[in-house]
């Protein structure tokens, strides 16, 4: 298997504090790859170096072998990583549907684009039956009409994934994708994710539900006070003690999670 | 065609019919005149609300346009020898200098946001009344005056009448396209949270700044056209806070970020500010006034007359089809989405704490470092 997406010594510093040090990661095309470490161990810090919305100090980014480093969000979203937030971020006062529409992309590369040419929102548009079908995908379809603010939390979960995934991308990083929701939509946000990897979309996750990274993920990376400190397959990493050191001490049970973030 | 797109053509054609004839019926100068302001501050308004509106940047520059527009149509007309009706043909001008003027001020005030990128534009406002004060061509605190128009008295606000009514038909048109367009929604993304609209692939700063140019360029038009109206310009006179802050309180008024809400706006308040300066003489009175609005628009209509209204609409409606179960058909999810009237759909007041919810960028990953390493 071939790395997809690579990031290799990255570096970063807020100030005096070293959020990220010679992190490298890797994930390799087709899988469900997950990122595990305690709060605060840097993970949503990579997520967004990887991403583009924090200046990597030092290091390299790869997606498929080109080199993506502190390229801006958008070139990188163009370029097939998707992503989503820890705290859910969707267009609260713009219905489900035109928030589907943000993100849909026109092939007709080259071609002179008309500035005012439609949203997609006209009946029977390709990217507004693609909109719906991802919306029914992801179970919200009924909510298509309404503005996105007024959804609960679990479906803008939903949303900004069912978003993300209009532009095809090739890498979807998920930042808590079963943070504070109740187990039946965690459970249902991961068949989604089993459904989508079958056909072909590779994904990193970021989770503190054990039960679902370990259910998920052919390979966890662990993070701990920004370094990488173990990476292999979840049954090899659940009974690594450096990971049991991470997590203070605690047991990596099954159900458990690694600390209290998860409480809704 | 459905009924209800037949009853808002119906409705628009009457309301421009009406407008058409508001100069023929009402024939006295002073009242036609109160009708040229409202319609050029119209178009003010409803410019301002293309970018402000739709991106959630609120500006208050927009008087660095305006302002701009009316010196050059006057330096033009001046410094060519124009006169009579041919100076109409400036106008473009004055559209034209306000895009110019807008790419360099919008690509440094647009890199910052929310009470940053105010203090720029009105920072930028007041570098523009000073260069009017002091370059030579402007003709220092005396200004200039245009030329004169030998037409008749009882006729004469008529023309401009009709020029402002098709400037502030033509921008609400724009407006209406702009915001059910690709260009609009990615507008509204941005006003919404623009990192996550970055995320998704939308370049900000080239919607950003075209929006802000295509409100330069129609209040720019406004400008020159104010200034062949009023025959005369000053420094104070054409950069004014008071206009930026007027534009925004019509827009507020009307419905920030709706297509009719502003032109509403700007028909009921210009006309009232000109009766109390007419009336009370004591100009104060009206800014007072315009102030006491803007504190009551925030408090007591903080979404503006429009979005309140169809709300109003929509639960009437919606009491309406329960009583009669079985008129309820035809209003599916995907209905409301439309550019129509904006916020047709329920839309209870979610948006406002949603936003709050939203988090800043997330800066995470430092402090918790400290001794705990394997």
């Amino acid at each position: 298997m071939t790395a997809l997406l690579r990031a290799d010594g990255i570096a970063k510093a807020f100030g005096g504090v070293q959020a990220l040090s010679g992190c490298t990661l890797e994930v390799s095309r087709g899988s469900v790859a997950g990122l595990i470490g305690p709060n605060g161990s840097g993970k949503t810090t990579l997520f967004n170096v990887i991403t583009g919305y924090e200046r990597a100090d030092a290091g390299e980014v790869t997606l498929g072998g080109e080199v993506i480093t502190n390229a801006p969000p958008d070139k990188i979203f163009a370029r097939g990583i998707g992503r989503t937030f820890q705290l859910t971020r969707i267009f609260a006062r713009l219905t489900v549907l035109e928030n589907m529409l943000v993100p849909a992309r026109r092939q007709a590369a080259g071609r002179w684009r008309n500035p005012l040419a439609g949203a997609g929102l006209r009946a029977g548009s390709p990217e507004r039956r693609r909109a719906m079908e991802l919306l029914d995908f992801t179970g919200i379809a009924g909510h298509a009409g309404a503005l996105a603010g007024s959804l609960s939390y679990g479906q803008r979960k939903l949303l900004e994934l069912a978003c993300v995934l209009m532009a095809d991308p090739a890498v979807i990083l998920l930042d808590e994708p079963a943070g504070g929701v109740n187990p039946p939509l965690a459970e249902r946000i991961a068949e989604r994710i089993r459904e989508l990897n079958a056909g072909g979309t590779t994904f990193l996750i970021v989770e503190h539900n054990m039960e679902f990274v370990m259910g998920l993920c052919s390979r966890v990376t662990v993070m701990d006070s920004g370094a990488v400190i173990t990476a292999g397959p979840p049954g090899i990493i659940r009974n690594d003690p450096r990971v049991l050191g991470a997590y203070l001490g605690g047991g990596l049970e099954d159900g458990e999670s690694g600390d209290d973030a998860t409480a809704p | 065609m459905t009924a209800g797109a037949m009853w808002r053509g119906g409705g628009i054609l009457a309301l421009l019919a009406a407008a058409a004839a508001f100069p023929l019926v009402f024939t006295n100068p002073l009242v036609t005149s109160y009708g040229v302001y409202a319609m050029i501050f119209a178009a003010a308004a409803g410019a301002w609300n293309i970018f402000s509106g739709f991106s959630g940047y609120i500006s208050l520059g927009n008087a660095v346009f305006f302002g701009s527009g009316a010196y050059a149509v006057g330096i033009a007309a001046r410094d060519w020898h124009m006169s009579g009706l041919a100076v109409f043909g400036l106008l473009p001008l004055a559209a034209a200098v306000a895009a110019v003027i807008s790419v360099p001020f919008g690509l440094v005030a647009l890199r910052v946001r929310r009470h940053t990128f105010i203090v720029v534009t009105i920072a930028v406002f007041f570098i523009f009344q000073l260069m009017a004060y002091n370059f030579p061509f402007t003709g220092g605190s005396s200004g200039l005056s245009a030329p004169f128009l030998n037409w008749r008295a009882a006729t004469y606000n008529n023309p401009f009448y009709y020029i402002a009514l098709a400037a502030a038909a033509g921008t609400t048109a724009l407006a209406w396209l702009i915001r059910r367009s690709r260009f609009g929604l990615q507008l509204r993304a941005i006003r919404d949270d623009e990192d996550r609209a970055r995320g998704l692939g939308v370049r900000p700063m080239p919607v950003k700044l075209a929006a802000f140019t295509v409100s330069a360029i129609i209040t720019g038009l406004a400008g020159g056209l104010w200034f062949y109206f009023i025959t005369q310009v000053q420094p104070p006179s054409a950069f004014d806070p008071l206009f930026d802050l007027s534009i925004a309180v019509m827009a507020f008024l009307g419905g920030v970020g709706t297509v009719p809400g502003p032109v509403l706006g700007a028909l009921l308040i210009e006309p009232g500010q000109l009766y109390l300066t007419q009336r009370f003489t004591n100009g104060y009175l009206s800014e007072i006034l315009l102030g006491v609005l803007f504190l009551l628009v925030i408090l007591l209509l903080p979404r503006g007359i429009i979005p309140a209204g169809s709300e109003k609409i929509t639960a009437w409606r919606a009491r309406r089809d329960r009583r009669a179960p079985a008129g309820a058909a035809g209003r599916d999810a995907g209905a409301g989405t439309a550019a129509g009237p904006p916020g047709a759909t329920a839309q209870a007041a979610a948006a406002g704490p949603a936003e709050r919810r939203q988090p800043p960028p997330p800066g995470g990953g430092a402090g918790a470092a400290g001794g705990r390493a394997p």
